[in-house]
């Protein structure tokens, strides 16, 4: 059996989704943060359900590929059961999608989510009512605190073994107009085009939605800072600052013990070991590869991606896209884009699939191109575990600023190269929340958990590998086919190495660089402009290989290509010009 | 009067879209003409407007609320 979640942008299909199957599906306060569909199974009254859930969508005509996607499944797959979840305070438009599910003559169910903050805002619905007009049963919903959950999903299984279609009788008292231009008597929705659904839905939701009195409530105080003319400004920049100082001094404060702990470690096989034996070197190269984990990327990773989940579900997101559209505007795309960039600072790849919620080829391409640049969470490690460690905050601040200026003179460029118009901002505001510790904490685990089983292990071969090539000689050849780079950036011949290997990881350029140096203790080892050069070069060469493979899917393997070779051309040029600025600055 | 003309706060009824394209996508999100919204503000140098529609809230690029026809509901106060 399948049961199916659907609904519009921002439901909280998944976070329904992950009450029951773990977190799986990422979620955050905004739309579009499902782009693909996640499927799982679940043990529901003895028996093995699968359960997917889909991408957001406002209506099942078509629309961007996210919506496609879901039409694509359904037509693909036998979905035996619709749990079609909306949203308590936006009853209302999420019935628009209600009419047309109907449609569809499969067991359906309405799941109204959200009913805590309905019931907050004052607001009763009568279930009893809504039931009887669409013929389908109507279940209240907290999926974030997980009440209602049980009920939902018994109820989609029974449907789904009675076999139960919707019974739509009471429909026809609504708007005749709607029901007369039928042809089909039993069937009056089949003729209702987007307008009708519209008109219907508002006449339906007027019926069994029932408003207290309009309050002005703590969110709309809260709006009227965050998106003030002025002060939603001034509080953008105390957001970010107040991030990166939570990542800087968190991360700064564990670095320092861990890095000790790792040397005492390495002293310790050294002195049982004796220095110069193969197994030491494997050993060694394998505490190395542990020590860049759990000191240099963890201790700034775990707060990194704490800050970015409270943002992305608060719903400060939007609110940045809503104050930065005239900027991205110049930039030649619009609001909705600052979602893949915003993505692109966790992990690059989730922000290469983001760009599906954009509707223009051409926007989806440019937001792409610039959002692989976005130093994503392993290029952290490198700027904050390197320059912000033994340089200081403000160099490593000052490296996300260049970024932010990079970025945009790409911008300006792809947008002399490509100069279509955009369409312009359609886009949800979705209401203030409060996040639940649960789910942020299952949020931040969940991308930990990605880190620790995927990029750990390759951080740790990386090392062994490396090691191994030295015995052997064989890391010369990689520096010598890369000499004409590292000389022109002004860097040492042996960081030609871990340059090659940061294509596999990010993080690998910062561990392999230690070793290639034969020292973790970089400012013995590299100049202050060599470590701003290096860094700066690894923040904008070709993305990991996992990114190039979203870029491939996402846009193809022509324009993958095409923006490899523009990121290695831009990281060139900006790496020079620090250089060339380092040495005027240091003489 | 075009939607750019309207003043923050005041309520309006969309009376037509120009482009079939911007209609279009409008609909998609929800708002068709004949639909009542109100103007809740206006990010500054020349942002996008942010519209209440129903119990949802909807920002709006200027270049697509340029393409809108409404007329005012209630009359702004001097």
């Amino acid at each position: 059996m399948r049961i199916a979640l659907i609904g519009q942008p921002n439901c909280g299909k998944s976070t329904l989704f992950n009450q029951v199957a773990g977190y799986k599906a990422e979620t955050g306060n905004f739309h579009g943060t499902t782009v693909t569909y996640t499927e799982s199974r679940l043990r529901l009254g003895g028996k093995v359900v699968e359960i997917v859930d889909l991408p957001g969508l406002y209506t099942l005509e078509e629309g961007s590929p996210a919506e496609q996607e879901v039409l694509r499944y359904l037509q693909s797959h036998a979905v035996d059961v619709i749990v079609n979840v909306v949203d308590a305070m936006r009853l209302t438009s999420g019935l628009e999608l209600t009419l047309e599910l109907l449609d569809l003559k499969r067991p359906l169910l309405l799941a109204v989510n959200m009913m805590d903050e309905a019931a907050a805002r004052g607001l009763e619905i009568d279930f009893e009512t809504l039931s009887k007009i669409l013929g389908v049963p109507v279940l209240p919903l907290v999926a974030s605190k997980g009440r209602g959950v049980r009920e939902v999903f018994l109820t989609a299984q029974y449907l789904a073994e009675t076999r139960r279609l919707p019974q739509p009788t009471l429909i026809e008292q609504f708007q005749p107009a709607a029901v007369m231009i039928a042809t089909e008597p039993e069937m009056p929705f089949q003729v209702m085009d987007l307008e009708q659904r519209h008109r219907l839905a508002r006449q339906i939701g007027a019926q069994v939605m029932h408003w207290g009195a309009r309050r002005v409530t703590w969110r709309d105080r809260l709006d009227d800072l965050l998106l003030h003319p002025v002060g939603g400004y001034f509080f953008l920049v105390l957001v970010l600052w107040g991030f990166f100082q939570l990542v800087y001094s968190f991360g700064k404060f564990a670095e320092v013990p861990l890095l000790a702990f790792f040397e005492q470690v390495t002293a310790l096989l050294r002195s049982w070991l004796g220095g110069e034996n193969l197994l030491f070197y494997l050993l060694d190269s394998t505490v190395q590869g542990v020590a860049a984990g759990a000191a240099i990327v963890l201790p700034y990773l775990v707060p990194f991606l704490l800050g970015l989940s409270l943002l992305e579900d608060i719903g400060y997101l939007p609110r940045v896209a809503f104050l930065m559209d005239s900027f991205l505007h110049r930039l030649g795309l619009h609001g909705k884009a600052i979602v893949p960039f915003i993505l692109g600072y966790g992990c690059n790849v989730p922000a290469v699939m983001a760009t599906r919620i954009l509707e223009d080829e051409r926007d989806r391409l440019v937001a792409a191109a610039l959002s692989v640049l976005v130093p994503c969470a392993a290029r952290i490690s490198v700027v904050f575990g390197l320059v912000a460690f033994y340089l200081g905050p403000l160099p490593a601040l000052g490296l996300y600023l260049l970024n932010l200026l990079v970025i945009a003179f790409t911008g300006l460029f792809l947008l002399r190269l490509l100069p279509e118009p955009t369409p312009g901002l359609i886009l949800e505001m979705p209401p203030l929340r409060i996040p639940t510790l649960r789910v942020i904490g299952s949020k931040v685990w969940f991308r930990v958990r990605q880190f620790v089983t995927e990029a750990w292990p390759l951080l740790i071969i990386g090392s062994v590998v490396l090691e191994i090539l030295q015995l052997f000689g064989a890391e010369r050849w990689f520096n010598f086919v890369l000499r004409p780079l590292t000389w022109v950036l002004g860097l040492p011949d042996a960081t030609g190495v871990p340059l090659v290997f940061g294509i596999l990881r990010k993080e690998l350029s910062l561990v392999m660089l230690g070793q290639a140096l034969g020292s973790t203790h970089f400012d013995q080892v590299l100049q202050p402009i060599q470590m701003l050069t290096f860094t700066t070069f690894v923040m904008f060469y070709l993305p990991c290989l996992a990114t190039l493979g979203a870029l491939k899917r996402e846009l193809g393997g022509k324009r993958m290509l095409q923006v490899s070779v523009l990121t290695i051309l831009i990281a060139l040029i900006v790496g020079l010009g620090v250089r060339l600025a380092g040495m005027i600055f240091w003489g | 009067m075009k939607l750019t003309e309207v003043k923050p706060g005041l309520k309006v009824r969309i009376l037509r879209v120009d482009r079939h394209g911007v209609r279009q996508r409008l609909a998609l999100h929800g708002l068709l003409e004949g639909d009542v919204v109100r103007l809740k503000r206006a990010a500054p140098w020349n942002g996008p407007l942010l519209l209440e529609v129903g119990e949802r809230e909807v920002a709006l690029g200027r270049g697509i609320a340029e393409k809108i026809e409404v007329e005012p509901l209630t009359c702004a106060l001097p």
